[in-house]
């Protein structure tokens, strides 16, 4: 059983901030780590990515947009109230070393997992630009807190209710053509946006990672769920990933993996979003 | 002929009593336990049967040396407490093994009346002997009395990673010698593959629950939902106080075919549909809210007990067909002899002799799965005849393809543990008397050392590291 400690509807009914009192956790938790929770005993195993950890305090922080049976049952519960099952921290941290300079893109939901690895980018001293994206000003999630570390936060929604009109991808493509120094892109969001800052990147040349939101059931490499295709070779996002090389990642085959039960799904929690899309 | 078969030809050789079972026609379409147990009348009936031979050879044929002929003499007098005293002075999960061992390979097969085709039914007895004991009050009375005398040595503390039966039984153990055990264990639910791999209606969760009640009355305690080598590393419990630690992680690594359309939906791991129905009990759908795959026309890679419980298990989520697609024939398959029976008896059709090429599907979802045919060659290193391919192939239609050809080591606690020796397979290089590993006080057994293989041969590994540890820590 973890604890509640603090919850925050950041996006009203939508979008929700869990800290959980999860000692053991935070003390490993890396940013790119991930964790499989339960919320009851009939209920399934999801994967939420860690969107902030502090050791000292022994808390984590999960954001998770309200999609299905098991995110909506999460949504219910409140402060001081627990969570039956939380497994973590899971998953290869997300490589990072001290190169000078890098761009984080988060879209959606991505954004919170997005923070993790900002932050750590930035406390190896790299210099950080962020560039977040939503449909429109509302939905947009952690400008403030990545405008704590990082260097620059752009933001791009679709109506141009704030930042830039347009997407991710556009302000990014600005900021390479003004910034030629950028060692290394990150890209945390729906699968059609990392797809697209891929291939991006991939004529200038610019390393660039991906956070990849699979299916999973145990998250510990037994049951194949998860696996992806990279550089051609079947890999298993829960423990060899979840991020892995942007340029190598067979994004349709993901995309079209991530349709698995979509009808199931529909009717277990009666859908309210075709979407699927995971912290 | 051995002088320890007594007049065997003057004694008419009865038929081994049959096992009360669920009809065919019935149990495919439940999850309730196919064989349904001896009454005491049948297993003395059965025990009857026993030559009591002088130099009785079924106790070599068991991993673990239950003293088979011994136990069956109790049951002879129906002294139930006996016989599983007996059993349980070398097997810790009576109930399990009674249920899944491959007995015509093991005990049954080193019984000498197994020339007749009709040796003892040994899996049985053991079956009958651990349920009624377990049920009855002398058990109830018998767990009390081990919590009262044994001596906790608080300063004894012992991690056992991962809680499938080699971890479960090094952990019983070491806590009935008084250690003070942590088992843990990365999944919420205690019991490894038997609970999250072999399907209820052929061992019970309630059994393996019963088990793990018995261990937490001896004062184990288990950690579920930690991930040694994630959650916590491994050297590191020797800083939190353990003295030594168990590796029992199992391999549960799914292999793939690694042949086109692999990634298609409706193509799982056996690992997958099994877990999502078993620990997730996806079957309860959506009073659970695992989703399950559906499939009408299920084929099932693979010839061993986790392909054969996959197609019972595809046929009891009301698949219409279900076929066995394997490389070899029958008589090759290495699940246990019963698992193939009782799954033909249920309507599940194997096709030998074929070999999977390709995956074929039609917007992401399978359609169909290619096979080449193949035809038996010279025998391998194994003795079995080699299956060489014919070039002909046909496509057989289907909409959901479970894939049971194996697994590997499972990979988390390795990556994180450097230190740790592997052997040329990837799993873990112990010392074979000791359980040892390259790491002094780290021991490991089971799956994770062996590679896939079977409940008693993993219970016999962690009594063995066990033993090892008491010894070193001054309990023995
Ligand atoms: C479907 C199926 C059917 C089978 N049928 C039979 C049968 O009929 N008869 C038979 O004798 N054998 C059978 N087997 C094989 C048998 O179940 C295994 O040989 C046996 O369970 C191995 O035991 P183990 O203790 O090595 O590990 P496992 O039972 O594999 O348990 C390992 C446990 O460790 C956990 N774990 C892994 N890594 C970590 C970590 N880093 N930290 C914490 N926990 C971790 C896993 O979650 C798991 O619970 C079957 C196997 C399968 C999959
Ligand atoms: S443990 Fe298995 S092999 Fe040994 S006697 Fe029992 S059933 Fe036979
Ligand atoms: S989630 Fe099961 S192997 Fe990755």
């Amino acid at each position: 059983m973890t604890l509640i400690l603090r919850r925050r509807e950041i996006i009203a009914g939508q979008t929700i901030e869990l800290v959980l009192h999860a000692p053991a956790i935070a003390a490993k938790a890396r940013p790119g780590h991930f964790v499989i929770l339960r919320v009851h005993p009939e209920g399934e195993r999801i994967p939420l990515t860690i969107a902030d950890a502090d050791a000292q305090a022994g808390t984590i922080t999960l954001v998770f947009l309200v999609v299905g049976t098991t995110t909506a049952l999460l949504a219910r519960l409140q402060e001081q109230e627990a969570i039956l099952d939380v497994c973590g921290p899971l998953g290869q941290p997300t490589p990072i070393r001290p190169v000078g300079e890098v761009v984080c893109v988060g879209g959606g939901t991505g954004i919170a997992a997005m923070h993790h690895i900002a932050k750590g980018h930035a406390q190896v001293g790299n210099r950080v630009t962020a560039i977040i994206g939503a449909r429109t000003a509302s939905l947009l999630l952690f400008e403030e807190e990545l405008s704590r570390f990082c260097e620059k936060v752009i933001v791009a929604t679709d109506d141009g209710s704030r930042g830039v009109r347009g997407l991710v991808t556009d302000a990014l493509r600005g900021h390479l053509a003004a910034h030629p120094g950028v060692a290394e892109v990150i890209a945390v969001g729906p699968v059609p946006m990392m797809r697209a800052v891929a291939e991006l990147t991939r004529p200038l040349g610019i390393s660039t990672v991906a956070s990849l939101n699979a299916i999973m059931v145990d998250g510990m490499g037994m049951c194949g769920a998860c696996r992806v295709r990279v550089g051609g070779v079947i890999r298993f996002a829960c423990v060899d990933g979840p991020d892995f090389d942007a340029h190598a990642v067979d994004f349709d085959e993901l995309a079209a993996r991530l349709r698995a039960f979509v009808s199931q799904e529909r009717q277990s929690y009666g859908c309210r979003c075709a979407c699927h899309e995971r912290a | 002929m051995d002088a320890g078969v007594p007049a065997m030809s003057a004694r008419k050789l009865r038929p081994r009593v049959p096992m009360p079972m669920q009809p065919p026609l019935v149990r495919r379409g439940n999850f309730t336990e196919v064989a349904l147990g001896y009454s005491l009348e049948q297993a003395v009936a059965e025990a009857r049967r026993c030559l009591q031979c002088k130099k009785p050879t079924c106790q070599g044929g068991c991993p673990v040396e239950v003293d088979c002929k011994g136990f069956i003499a109790h049951l002879v007098h129906r002294d139930v407490e006996g016989a599983f005293a007996v059993i349980k002075r070398t097997n810790s999960l009576p109930a399990v093994c009674g249920r899944v061992c491959p007995q015509e390979k093991q005990c049954e097969r080193a019984c000498k009346l197994a020339p007749t085709g009709e040796p003892v039914a040994i899996g049985r007895l053991e079956r009958f002997v651990a349920d009624t004991y377990y049920a009855s009050d002398a058990c109830a009375s018998a767990i009390a009395a081990a919590k009262q005398c044994r001596l906790p040595r608080e300063d004894v503390r012992v991690a056992c990673v991962g809680s499938g039966p080699s971890s479960l039984t090094a952990a019983g153990f070491l806590a009935a010698l008084g250690a003070q055990v942590t088992v843990f264990e990365g999944l919420h639910e205690v019991g490894g593959v038997l609970v999250y791999g072999i399907p209820e209606f052929r061992l019970p969760k309630s059994i393996v629950a019963t088990e793990v009640e018995h261990l937490r009355r001896l004062g184990v305690e288990f950690r579920t939902n930690w991930v040694v080598g994630q959650t916590v590393g491994l050297t590191e419990l020797f800083h939190q106080g353990y003295r030594a630690v168990f590796v029992g992680t199992g391999a549960g690594l799914p292999q793939f075919l690694g042949i086109p359309g692999e990634s298609l939906l409706g193509v799982y791991s056996a690992n997958e549909y099994l877990t999502r129905v078993n620990l997730m009990r996806a079957y309860a759908f959506p009073r659970y809210d695992t989703p399950l795959p559906q499939g009408r026309y299920v084929t099932v890679i693979g010839g061993g007990n986790v392909a054969m419980d996959a197609a019972r298990t595809a046929l009891r989520l009301g698949a219409q067909e279900v076929t066995v697609v394997y490389r070899r024939t029958q008589a090759e398959m290495p699940c246990r002899a019963e698992e193939l029976e009782h799954a033909l008896e249920e309507g599940i059709r194997v096709r030998e002799l074929l070999a999977p090429v390709a995956f074929e599907g039609q917007d992401g979802w399978l359609s169909g799965l290619r096979v080449e045919r193949m035809a038996l060659g010279e025998p391998d290193e194994s003795g079995r005849r080699r299956p060489v391919p014919t070039g002909e192939t046909e496509v057989l239609a289907t909409d959901l393809c479970i894939i049971g050809i194996g697994t590997g080591p499972n990979p988390v606690l390795l990556r994180a543990t450097p230190g740790l020796r592997l052997n040329a397979r990837g799993y873990i290089d112990v010392d074979p008397t000791t359980g040892e590993t390259s790491i002094p006080m780290v021991f490991a057994g089971g799956d994770i050392v062996t590679g896939a293989a079977t409940v008693v041969l993993a219970m016999g590994a962690g009594r063995r590291a066990a033993r090892e540890i008491a010894q070193r820590l001054g309990l023995i």
